[in-house]
């Protein structure tokens, strides 16, 4: 009776002590079947219906004196009892309108006389809160409410008996038994009426909720401000309340604002949602009473609360099919008894609002004939019938398909809705599928989550949908806990041990050991000097820290300061252990900054010392090998962070880690390969790789039969082939074959985008592409070009702008049909896919026939377009690209022209402050002037003084271009003299002195064709550009030694000019 | 005195039983040596240099006899106990009287010097296999061959803080023992064998002292050793 009254019954005011009985279904049942209990007992136990109570039970009642006949003293309204207890007061006592009963025989009279039995129960227990307490004093009503408090009841005979021995015990035991059993019946009975109907369940509220959040950041679109939880703690069943309110059905508690009226606070329960007396906050101890009418969803309360929402929800061109899983969740509402089947089915257009309430007083009033009632809560058939929650869980579906169907009335509305609901239904149930599969395979969760690296840090905590778990293992866990804090070495030995035989990589167990304060615990162990409890605790640590969140609350809890320490320990198992734990808990970025901040790097980089590769070992040495493969783990993990590379550099960690590849040991090469690689993104690394003779023994895992460690390899040589010595190592020591054979398991992509990007590095020298040839990789990686991802898809594409350098391989590449999906990849939007892929297209289109098909596939179009690009490395490679493009089309001019906008766009590229951009764009322009209309054209955009404006620049490359571009603008008008005034004439004469030999090529070019405008000449002559022309004419180059003399000619001719007129202005 | 503390174990007698102290304090030291050599070859892991050092440490330990009669049997248990307290940190006096009991396999109250010897290889430099063998033996109080629900009770009774709001205070120590045998009684009769022990520690190594530390630490040991063996090195 006390759990049933406490829990189950839905009191109006849940705090206070003066709450009343609501009039809900579910009490009305409860109390029906208290009813029952008490009126059969004077019958059924005679012996404790003589039980005088500790306490009375005290209530205003309905009856009066005159209600009460014999074996009662009657005085004016007072009554007295005949029955008297061992002193002498009675045990009935009325003094209008208050009644004191002290034991069962008079309550069952007083229940035998009344005219309303269930009003007389409901008084007595609205007034008697606690009546177990009343009836059978404090300590027994505790354990009645213990939930395995069946167990002792013998010991709590005994202790009654010590503290009173005058007491009948025995009387009370059974007594206290009976209510035992009267509890547990009520409560099952009224769970398997609550389990026949669900209304809403946690899973629809969750879906509508994000859907609704996603409504609320919609700029102007937007219908709501905000909507949160109070709470974004969820249980595994999805509910978001305290476990005492889910027994309401309560799932969680929303605060919404509006647009336009005032905030509001919600309940979403199983029943339907309403307004609560605003609960702000978790944890808040008032306002759970229902404010407002049951709506059946969120939707229906907002439209009816908030005019804005109503009319703006129908905007929203897709929240009407969005909406549809959750409006067929409602479809539950199912009709029970005659009368309801005789209304019309209510469409979720019409807005009935009340069409919950309508239906719960129906219920109510129908109550006397025993109907069932809905007050669904899915919370408790997780908690407390698992079997039957799977249950009602598969049959939810089926059930809402069929007889939907079924119950549908003719009219317009309804059919409608069946549509929704039928072609809505398998979307519904997919979703359901996949959530209950990440719930029941999470060790797969958590291997996916090994591979996570910097991002870790931003992710939002991911709670746990599933339904599978057992609660059970949460009490077992707190209970060991409390054996933990409570127990001395053994006994915490021993309980460490009975722990790890939970499955710890399971979340619920993992978050649960947390929730209860064991984490703490276990932490703290880790101070202690008890090597064995060290032990432990690190067995149970490494394996619950595969959660994100148990990984953040060790660190928080400074769990990780004591971890690092425990890798100085002379104990070995205990180094191992330590170490294992720090490779897990480093997964984000704060950890791995606390290992290095407490010397863990270098201790880590300690336990590498040992002999890896000697065939007969002592055990001793078989231990340290294995301690240096958890420290190469651990060091795996720290390697993430930049500094961590650094540091583990400077202790020395680079040659240990060289010793350990050379180990013949899988376990042991993976993360040391995994952190070489992670490291080789560091120059110092890269250096020390080679010049350690690294490569050789990376190039020989390359063959071994275990994909993570080719892969690992794979990716170390992919970011050490920068380096040409490297390059030229791996084909040195045979790596080039493995690499290509490694583009056949094309399966494992993270493989795949390892060994393509190795071989795009290694391609980038010319002889490794001749071997490459040779082992008909150009063939495989064309292959790959399509249906790869994006990782795969960046080096494959690289590789081939590489390979493409070669004409012959030009070809080869048309022929394996690769023009197409290289120019279809210029749509995507990956940076570095886009960068390679237009460098790929641009080394393909110097070959004419290739240019043909990319033309015909409208690719320089495409190209073009990235110019638009925000990456100054996809701008510049574009343009890069399109100077071959441009070359080779045939009508490249028209087609330039045809280009709407292309040529605005290109000079404004000018104004970039990328020196790459505008070199490339230079390059372009070069390119495009070749024709004299598009050249008019790039003039009137205003190319000559963008030109002219870039001339002070330093950067060889950029000069280069930039002279060959403006050579090739001087051909139009008078660009020639626009260029002088704008003062790029002296600039360029100063490039003559640049080392670079193709600098003052075409510069020579520009400044011959300056030199045609007299003004010009002035300033070249000024600033002395004679002399460096004349060592240019020596040029074996006949191109430049024409240019150069020719500009020498103009000067010369100026001279000669002014010479003949100052005669001739001398003597006239 | 329980029951089971009165049972007297009964244990093979080893054949150089007859090394009495009575002798060995009046040997000289060439005597000792042959001892030590004899010793040495059916002890595993001492050396006989070692076991002669350990010979001369049991004599120093055992001092004057007072009583010439009772130090001719060796040890006693106080005796004993007092070593394990002072030198190896041990407290319980359940334990203390386990490791007693199994040193002295004679069954007689007192460690023989070769008692002492076979007993320390173990208790110093035991394998995982002798170190189950010992343990299980001395954990099993009645010497019947298993560990039951009453000796594992007996033997965790102090292992947890009593919670004074608690009305079975022994409650969570039953709990803890049913724990224990739902991990470790594999073949389900309610008590540990030696079988189940061994199978159970062989799993989990941090099970070996499940029921009580009955071996030295790493850094007592070495004390000890550095001790005895200090002029070795």
């Amino acid at each position: 009776m006390g759990v049933s009254l406490t829990r189950a019954a839905e009191w109006t005011t849940a705090s206070s002590d003066t709450g009343k009985l609501e009039f809900t279904p579910m009490n009305e049942s409860l109390l029906k079947e208290i009813l029952c209990f008490v009126e059969q007992f004077t019958s059924q136990h005679p012996q404790e219906a003589e039980h005088v109570f500790e306490e009375p039970l005290q209530w205003s009642t309905t009856l009066v004196a005159s209600d009460f006949k014999t074996d009662y003293d009657i005085s004016d309204a007072a009554v007295e009892s005949h029955e008297k207890d061992s002193e002498g007061h009675p045990l009935l006592q009325l003094s209008p309108p208050t009644v004191c009963v002290r034991s069962f025989s008079q309550l069952s009279k007083v229940v035998h006389l009344a005219d309303d039995k269930l009003q007389e129960v409901r008084a007595c227990l609205q007034e008697n809160r606690a009546p177990v307490v009343k009836i059978l004093g404090l300590s027994f009503a505790t354990a009645l409410e213990r939930e395995d408090a069946h167990t002792d009841v013998l010991s709590l005979v005994d202790k009654v008996k010590e503290e009173d021995p005058a007491k009948d015990t025995e009387v009370m035991v059974k007594l206290f038994v009976l209510l035992q059993n009267m509890d547990k019946q009520i409560i099952s009975k009224l769970l398997a009426e609550i389990s026949e109907q669900v209304v809403l369940d946690p899973t629809a509220v969750k879906n509508e909720v994000e859907l609704l959040q996603r409504l609320c950041s919609e700029g102007d679109k937007r219908v709501l401000k905000s909507l949160r939880y109070t709470s974004d703690f969820a249980f595994s069943n999805g509910c978001h309340t305290a476990l005492w309110r889910q027994v309401h059905g309560e799932i969680c508690y929303l605060v919404i604002e509006p647009c336009d009226t005032e905030t509001l606070y919600i309940t979403c329960s199983t029943a339907g949602v309403f307004l609560n007396g605003g609960i702000k906050q978790e944890g808040e101890e008032s306002g759970y009473e229902r404010t407002s009418d049951m709506y059946e969803d969120l939707v229906t309360l907002l439209k009816s609360r908030s005019p804005h929402f109503a009319e703006n929800i129908n905007k929203q061109e897709d929240f009407a099919v969005q909406e549809l899983p959750s409006t067929q969740k409602i479809q539950h509402v199912e009709p029970v008894d005659g009368e309801e089947q005789g209304q019309p089915q209510r469409s979720y257009e019409q807005q009935e609002k009340n069409v919950h309430e309508k239906l719960r007083q129906q219920h109510t009033a129908n109550k006397a004939g025993g109907e069932k009632k809905y007050d669904p809560c899915p919370s408790w058939k997780n908690l407390c019938l698992l079997s039957t929650c799977g249950e009602a869980e598969e049959k939810k579906p089926s059930k809402s398909s069929g007889e939907e169907k079924k119950r549908l009335r003719p009219g317009a509305k309804s059919k409608m809705k069946a549509e929704f609901s039928v072609s809505s239904l398998p979307g519904r149930r997919s979703s359901h599928k996949i959530k209950t599969s990440a719930g029941a395979m999470p060790v797969e969760l958590f291997s996916e989550s090994s591979t996570e690296s910097e991002e870790e840090e931003e992710q939002p905590e991911r709670r746990p949908e599933s339904n599978t778990d057992l609660p059970s293992e949460y009490w077992q866990i707190q209970k060991l806990v409390k054996y933990l804090k409570g127990g001395d070495q053994t006994a915490t030995v021993l309980t460490l041990c009975a722990m790890m035989d939970f499955n710890l990589m399971q979340e619920t167990c993992q978050l649960a050991i947390r929730d209860v304060g064991g984490l703490e615990v276990l932490i703290n162990l880790l101070d202690t000097d008890e090597v064995k409890c060290k032990i432990g605790s690190l067995k149970i640590l490494r394996k619950i820290s595969h959660n994100m969140q148990i990984r953040r609350t060790i660190v928080d809890m400074g769990g990780l300061q004591s971890i690092v320490k425990i890798l100085d320990s002379p104990v070995k198992d205990l180094q191992a252990l330590a170490a294992e734990t720090i490779a897990n808990v480093a997964r984000f970025r704060r950890a791995r900054r606390t290992v290095r901040q407490y010397g863990g790097i270098k201790k880590l980089v300690g336990l590498l010392d040992c002999v890896p590769h000697f065939a007969n070992l002592t055990a001793n040495q078989q231990k340290d090998v294995e301690v240096a493969c958890c420290g190469a783990l651990a060091l795996w993990s720290c390697s993430r962070s930049t500094k961590n590379k650094e540091a583990i550099r400077r202790a020395g960690g680079i040659p240990l880690l060289g010793r350990l590849l050379k180990s013949p040991h899988e376990n042991m090469l993976i993360p040391v390969v995994g952190t070489l690689q992670e490291c080789a993104s560091e120059e110092s690394y890269r250096i020390a790789i080679q010049s350690e003779g690294m490569i050789r023994d990376l190039v020989e895992n390359l063959s071994r039969d275990k994909d993570e460690l080719q892969m690992h390899c794979a990716s170390a040589i992919f970011k050490c082939a920068e380096d040409r010595q490297t390059r030229d190592l791996v084909r040195e020591y045979k790596g080039l074959q493995p690499l290509v054979s490694l583009l056949n398991k094309a399966d494992n992509k993270q493989l795949l985008a390892a060994a393509t990007g190795a071989i795009w590095k290694c391609s980038i020298s010319m002889e490794n592409v001749a071997k490459f040839q040779y082992y008909k990789a150009l063939e495989m990686l064309v292959g790959l070009l399509t249906d790869q991802p994006e990782e795969v898809l960046v080096n494959v594409v690289g590789a081939l702008g590489e390979f493409a350098q070669i004409p012959a391989n030009q070809a080869t590449i048309r022929r394996c049909g690769g023009i197409k999906p290289l120019v279809n990849l210029l749509t995507g939007t990956n940076q570095a896919l886009l960068v390679n892929v237009t460098k790929a297209v641009g080394a393909c289109a110097t070959d004419k026939e290739n240019m043909t098909i990319i033309d015909q596939l409208d690719g320089v179009r495409l190209v073009w377009s990235l110019l638009k690009n925000p990456g100054a490395d996809v701008q510049s490679s574009a343009a890069w690209a399109l100077c071959p493009c441009i070359e080779n089309a045939k009508h490249a001019g028209e087609m330039v022209r045809s280009l709407v906008g292309g040529l605005e766009l290109i000079v404004n590229l000018l104004k970039s402050t990328n020196n790459e951009v505008l070199a490339s764009i230079c390059a372009a322009i070069a390119k495009i002037a070749k024709d004299k209309e598009n050249l008019a054209v790039l003039t009137d955009h205003g190319v000559v003084p963008l030109l002219a404006n870039l001339t002070n620049t330093t950067d060889d490359r950029l000069r280069r271009h930039l002279a060959e571009a403006i050579g090739h603008c001087c051909m139009w008008g008078s660009n020639r003299a626009s260029f002088g005034d704008a003062g790029a004439v002296a600039p360029l004469v100063y490039y003559l002195k640049s080392k670079d030999s193709t600098v003052y090529q075409t510069t020579a070019m520009a400044l011959y064709q300056l030199s045609k405008d007299p003004d010009n000449c002035i300033t070249m002559h000024e600033k002395g550009v004679v002399k460096p022309l004349i060592h240019i004419m020596d040029s074996d180059v006949e191109a430049l030694q024409e240019a150069a003399a020719g500009c020498v000619r103009y000067i010369r001719l100026l001279a000669l000019a002014n010479l003949k007129a100052s005669l001739f202005i001398d003597n006239p | 005195m329980l029951p089971w503390q009165r049972h007297v174990n009964i244990v093979p007698v080893g054949d150089l039983s007859c090394a009495r102290v009575s002798e060995m304090s009046s040997m000289n030291r060439k005597v000792a040596q042959n001892f030590a050599e004899i010793i040495s070859k059916q002890v595993e892991h001492f050396n006989k240099t070692e076991t002669e050092y350990l010979i001369r440490e049991f004599n120093v330990l055992l001092g004057e006899p007072t009583n010439p009669r009772r130090a001719a049997l060796g040890m006693d248990r106080g005796k004993f106990r007092s070593i394990l307290y002072n030198i190896f940190g041990m407290t319980d006096d359940m334990i203390m009287d386990g490791v007693f009991r199994t040193f002295d396999t004679a069954s007689d109250g007192f460690v023989s010097l070769k008692e002492w010897i076979e007993g320390l290889s173990v208790f110093l430099r035991g394998t995982l296999d002798e170190k189950i063998k010992y343990c299980f033996h001395v954990y099993d109080l009645n010497g019947d061959k298993y560990i039951s629900r009453e000796e594992m009770f007996h033997m965790l009774k102090n292992s947890l803080v009593r919670q004074p709001t608690e009305e079975d205070p022994d409650e969570g120590i039953k709990d803890l023992v049913e724990i224990i045998l739902k991990k470790m009684d594999h073949d389900h009769d309610g008590r540990l064998s030696f079988e189940d022990f061994e199978k159970a520690v062989k799993e989990e190594n941090l099970l070996l002292e499940a029921f009580g530390t009955c071996l030295p630490d790493s850094t007592s040991i070495e004390r000890f050793e550095r001790h005895v063996f200090k002029e070795l090195e």
